[in-house]
């Protein structure tokens, strides 16, 4: 039997941008949707107030995700709590669907390490190393096929890790090995300043799809419930057996790359504007409230709910203690080498002596 | 003399190099409308065009492997790599390939290639993009490995690496690039050789041996020390390889007495090397054992307190230096 690997070159929709059904509804509770909804709130909300506390001096670099909240949502709300979770660092909320506690993030964004980062939650550290997490994606997929446990791994990168060996690598990995992974390119349009059309001559990503003899879907990256519906296809159809997926969400990344650029230097406003009549959180809105799903003036409610939840969650990462002087030390390895354990020591000394 | 950035010095000798030789030609992410993300190459695609300043897609090692071929086709490219860190996707072009032509192919193609990246930590970028590889590099035989501290050395050594035949590793470092240093005026033509050290301060009690950021470090080191009557000679390495080791002996037959300092991690790095060195060609002329101050044994913690306190600092170069000079010899 011929695999079907032709993804196409129209994404993918279930929502128009205006909101309107255009496509079939998938089984999804209204329940469900609400519960989406608010996620994507989250996302954003978090996101714009870690950039607000980075701009004060209280947070450390931070990629914005405003604009993609419906693939960070989407990708990771299918998943089961055995699925695996390997993003890049601009799926924060990801990590946040798939169980991480917020304060936990809030406090890792102060720059410390939680000591309980959430094991149980399956959600690998953030990489920064462009297109790294694929591979371990691909890995953790065969490490649960060989073990015969019902886990499927996600790996999400950005458009501009396709031209990274690592993508492709992990693409024929795990087409030749059949590996229950989805892998996930959030086309956002532009690599810092490299703009999609810089990156590859291909109509789509998903292409790529084909030449490793995996199945691929192009979707509407601003569009929740098809980014939804085409993940929970993927995901179970990977655990039923039947190998992987490559799914292109197309999106688009309204902030900065980090709190460290300034895209205004590179690409128009019009453009910017553009995306901006494409939102995602509108668009689902605009469809909740036309289906009384969501009364209107209770967005502005729930806005606040979840701004409020959020300024908690970093009130309580910030009443946290910050990470003793020397716990850098803690997790290097194992057990600590004889000479670190001198050099921790010199260092408390020094600390003991010289800053306090 | 003016004064410049570091940033500055490094686009003007991009651009004269450019300027002066058609085959010179930059390549990397984000150097084009962008600037490059340091915002070195800033105004250069305006001026050169798309054919002699190209972005590229996000892919370390086609990026430095294209750039080897072209290398050997004639051209000189100067690729920029976003960070080392990101060059360890590279490093089998950059080890393999870079650093072996030239010997596997009998001396006949030359990879007259430049290759830009800074290092270090410093900027709260977390344990995957704050490192100090140089020493990695420095191990291969075929590579030149060079690490500019000041705005007139980065421009000079620069234009001396653009010109040389051999592939060149040119690591600057995150925190450089808005110090201000002098350097000639435009239009004044000079070059760095990327085979010498410096004194930048000369001293007789002891001798701090450096390199990148940490000499700005030592040099206020040297200060605080000089206050206590410790007269210290700083040595601004500029090159891990090729090293200036007669430079270093000459200080230690002097002084007899050595701390090295760097930001990199301790074992098996710059610091021991040149310690080997030294004690391999100056022991004789040692009244106490080197002293080494380096970064803590640990991935680059992500905070901005826990950071600082991982980077070697000023007061342990004092530390270090105090510990080797006896209170008799200073004020002598």
């Amino acid at each position: 039997m011929a695999i079907q690997t032709d993804p196409g070159l129209v994404p993918y929709q279930i929502l128009d941008a205006g909101g309107n059904l255009v496509g079939k509804m998938p089984g999804i509770s209204a329940e469900r949707m609400l519960s989406l909804y608010r996620s994507m709130q989250v996302g954003r909300v978090f996101s714009n107030k870690i950039i607000a506390l980075q701009r004060q001096g209280r947070a450390t670099t931070f990629g914005s995700l405003v604009g993609q909240e419906a693939t960070a949502v989407g990708l990771a709300a299918p998943m089961q709590p055995q699925d695996w979770l390997a993003t890049s660092y601009r799926e924060i909320a990801s990590l946040i669907v798939k169980g991480v506690p917020i304060p936990t993030l809030a406090y890792s964004f102060r720059g410390f390490t939680p000591e309980n980062w959430p094991a149980e939650t399956h959600c690998l550290p953030v990489q920064i190393v462009i297109g790294t997490q694929m591979l371990h994606a691909v890995g953790l997929a065969m490490a649960a096929k060989i073990a015969g446990d019902p886990a499927v791994a996600v790996g999400v990168c950005g458009d501009g890790a396709t031209s990274e060996g690592d993508f492709n690598e992990a693409l024929n990995f795990a087409g030749v090995f059949q590996a229950p992974v989805v892998l996930v390119v959030q086309n956002n349009g532009w690599a810092i300043s490299v703009p999609r059309s810089k990156q590859s001559a291909a109509s789509t990503f998903a292409a790529r799809g084909e030449g490793f003899g995996v199945p691929a879907r192009l979707v509407d990256g601003n569009d929740i419930l098809a980014v939804y519906d085409t993940m929970s296809k993927a995901i179970e159809n990977a655990r039923a057996g039947n190998g992987p997926t490559l799914v292109e969400t197309l999106t688009y990344r309204i902030g900065a790359h980090t709190t460290a650029d300034d895209p205004t230097r590179y690409r128009d406003a019009a453009e910017v504007e553009a995306w901006r009549a494409r939102d995602p959180i509108a668009r689902f809105q605009k469809f909740l409230i036309a289906r009384d799903l969501l009364a209107e003036q209770r967005v502005q409610q729930l806005i606040e709910e979840v701004e409020e939840e959020i300024n908690e969650a970093v009130r309580i990462a910030e009443s946290m203690p910050p990470m003793a002087p020397d716990s850098f030390f803690d997790y290097v390895a194992a057990t600590l080498s004889p000479r670190q354990q001198a050099q921790r020591a010199d260092l408390l000394r020094y600390i003991n002596q010289v800053i306090q | 003399m003016r004064t410049i950035t570091y940033r500055d010095a490094l686009r003007e000798a991009i651009r004269e190099e450019m300027l002066r030789d058609e085959r010179v030609f930059i390549l990397g992410e984000d150097i084009a409308g962008y600037g490059g993300t340091y915002a070195v190459s800033k105004g250069l695609f305006e001026e050169f065009g798309e054919k002699r300043v190209r972005d590229t897609p996000l892919a370390e090692e086609v990026i430095t492997g294209a750039a080897i071929g072209a290398a050997l086709g004639g051209l000189r490219p100067i690729l920029e790599l976003m960070t080392v860190n990101f060059s360890l996707l590279a490093s089998d072009q950059i080890i393999n390939s870079a650093a072996k032509f030239h010997y596997m192919f009998g001396g006949q193609p030359q990879i007259p290639l430049v290759i830009r990246m800074p290092g270090g930590g410093g900027a709260q970028r977390g344990a995957q993009h704050s490192q100090m590889l140089e020493t990695m590099y420095a191990h291969v035989p075929g590579l030149k490995v060079v690490t500019p501290a000041t705005p007139y050395d980065v421009k000079g050594m620069l234009k001396s690496a653009v010109r040389d035949p051999n592939p060149v590793l040119f690591i600057e470092h995150e925190l450089l690039y808005n110090i201000k240093g002098d350097v000639p005026d435009e239009g004044v033509e000079y070059t760095v050789p990327l085979d010498r050290g410096e004194v930048k301060r000369a001293g007789q009690h002891i001798t701090i041996i450096t390199f990148s950021r940490m000499l700005h470090v030592t040099m206020q080191a040297a200060e605080d020390l000089a206050k206590e009557g410790i007269d210290a000679e700083v040595i601004d390495l500029r090159c891990i390889r090729p090293i200036d080791i007669d430079l270093l002996v000459d200080s230690v037959k002097k002084t007899n007495r050595v701390v090295i300092a760097e930001e990199g991690w301790k074992y098996y790095g710059t610091g021991q090397g040149l310690a080997a060195l030294i004690y391999e060609f100056a022991f004789d002329y040692l009244d106490a054992p080197i002293q080494h101050v380096h970064g803590a044994d640990v991935p680059m913690p992500y905070s901005k307190s826990l950071e600082r306190l991982a980077m070697p600092n000023k007061d342990a170069i004092v530390k270090a230096a105090k510990a080797i000079v006896p209170a008799v010899l200073a004020h002598t």
